[in-house]
């Protein structure tokens, strides 16, 4: 990842919380994640506090993993994750950040296929109010001769504020001609005839609120480990925002 | 229960009614209707509190209180219901849970207790099968996947489970097939005809009034009641139309 202090000129930190990053320097060596071959793998990850974490996932060959990240906590939480996937290797991440206040929240992923027949999966929802900041970069990158590579980034923001912030960057750099890479992008606000229809039966706006931006970031969690407890910490979450 | 006074209300800027006075009454069955653009639609927005809606002189008064300064989900609470000319789809939001949540909200704020689970699942599948609404849809998104049909059930549903004080009800009856329009008229008759409770609806057609005999019907033109009458109005002006009848 990276060795020298990061500017915002550099690319992966451009919209970083730079001080806190710099609060945090030097950075301890990324956590190594090893799923041998016809493996699988599931994790859930919780930030709730702030800080900076770095994964590398190295998933072999026809192995399964999947990652589960709930961004909510501290002035400034970063999750970045270098995943390298092998043949026939299949990776999920279902990502939700929620933030309000000042907070900066970021995901940060590179997915490399690195051989043929892998597949990748992302789904990254975003939910921001105040003058909070959300970034998602996504580089997926296929190499050389990783063909039938099928790759796809799913992510959408929620602006809560005008003042609030929703960053995504979806990237791709393919070097194989028989791939599949497909990426979606949306931020908005919440639908106002929605939130009408639900207040028009009697729920106060705030859980009118709450009830669409569940649904919102519904999904991201399926199947994931400790589910109910994801949800829960989402919903709180969500709760203390509207 | 309602009293309108000289109600005049804007719409981006625009003014749609004008001067519109009507009073309703526990027990009654009121029907307005009117040709395309005369502000029927805007009096159920107004009357259930859209954003946008602006009134700019005269005043709603529904069981003693103002209307017009509460909230949507206070009039929700206060008994008031609004069935919607074209219902919102919400995907990712069930019908049972945000009704569920919807009326112990509507509980909560009138002291009363919340209803549980299961008391809540006995009382959507009667009024599913009042309205012939599969309890399978109830529990899918809000309207995700609905025909024009099945969502105006829905909303009949939504208001058996509500079970207001008063339904104001737009167009409840575009888009539904004889036999549906069947269903949900006796739906309407069999939660809301009582001496307590009241209804208007709103409709292009007398054809609904078949099903659901009103007390008293009113043309709206222009935004103001131009003519009021007992039901006789109604096929009055299914016979001479609007622009006879509101000249």
């Amino acid at each position: 990842m990276t060795a020298t202090l990061p500017s915002r000129r550099d690319e992966a930190w451009r919209y970083s919380d730079i001080d806190a990053v710099a609060a945090a320097w030097p950075l301890p060596a990324p956590e190594s994640i090893i799923v041998p071959a016809a493996g699988s793998f599931k994790r859930a990850i919780i930030q709730d506090e702030g800080g900076i974490r770095q994964i590398e996932l190295m998933i072999g060959k026809g192995a399964a993993a999947s990652l589960h990240v709930l961004n909510i906590g501290g002035a400034y939480g970063r999750i970045e994750l270098a995943v390298t996937l092998h043949e026939g290797a299949d990776f999920t991440l279902g990502a939700a950040q929620i933030g309000g206040g000042e907070q900066t929240l970021e995901i940060v992923t590179t997915i490399t296929h690195a051989e043929p027949g892998a597949t990748s999966r992302q789904m990254v929802r975003s939910v921001l109010g105040g003058t909070a900041t959300g970034t998602y970069l996504g580089k997926v990158a296929v190499a050389r001769g990783a063909q039938q590579t099928d790759s796809e980034q799913d992510v959408k923001a929620m602006l809560l504020d005008r003042s609030a912030t929703a960053n995504a960057k979806p990237e791709l750099e393919i070097f194989a001609d028989d791939v599949k890479c497909a990426h979606g992008c949306a931020i908005g606000e919440l639908d106002a005839m929605s939130l009408y229809y639900l207040q028009s039966r009697g729920l106060p706006p705030a859980e009118a609120k709450k009830i669409l931006l569940q649904a919102f970031v519904a999904g991201v969690f399926d199947g994931a480990e400790d589910e109910e407890q994801l949800q829960a910490l989402a919903l709180a979450k969500l709760g203390e925002l509207v | 229960m309602l009293q309108i006074e000289n109600l005049h209300a804007n719409v981006a800027d625009k003014p749609i009614l004008k001067g519109l006075s009507l009073t309703i009454n526990a027990g009654e069955i009121h029907a307005i209707m009117g040709p395309n653009g005369a502000g029927k639609s805007t009096l159920s927005y107004v009357l259930g509190g859209r954003p946008g809606y602006e009134v700019t002189d005269g005043s709603a008064t529904f069981d003693a209180q103002d209307l017009l300064e509460m909230a949507p989900h206070e009039r929700a609470a206060a008994g008031l219901f609004l069935g919607f000319q074209y219902p919102v789809e919400i995907p990712g939001v069930s019908n049972v849970q945000f009704l569920r949540e919807s009326l112990n909200a509507q509980r909560k704020a009138r002291g009363e207790e919340p209803l549980s689970g299961g008391d809540f699942l006995k009382l959507a599948r009667e009024k599913a099968g009042l309205l012939k609404l599969d309890m399978d849809m109830l529990k899918r998104p809000v309207n995700v996947g609905f025909s024009g049909g099945e969502k105006k059930r829905n909303e009949m549903v939504q208001m058996g489970i509500i079970d207001p004080k008063l339904a104001i009800l737009d167009e409840t009856d575009s888009g539904l097939d004889i036999d549906a329009l069947r269903i949900v008229g006796d739906g309407i008759n069999s939660i809301m005809r009582r001496p307590d409770k009241a209804v208007l609806l709103i409709t292009h057609y007398q054809r609904l009034l078949d099903y659901v005999q009103p007390d008293f019907v009113h043309v709206l033109a222009a935004g103001r009641i131009v003519k009021s009458g007992g039901p006789e109005l109604a096929l009055e002006l299914e016979r001479a139309g609007y622009a006879e009848i509101a000249a």
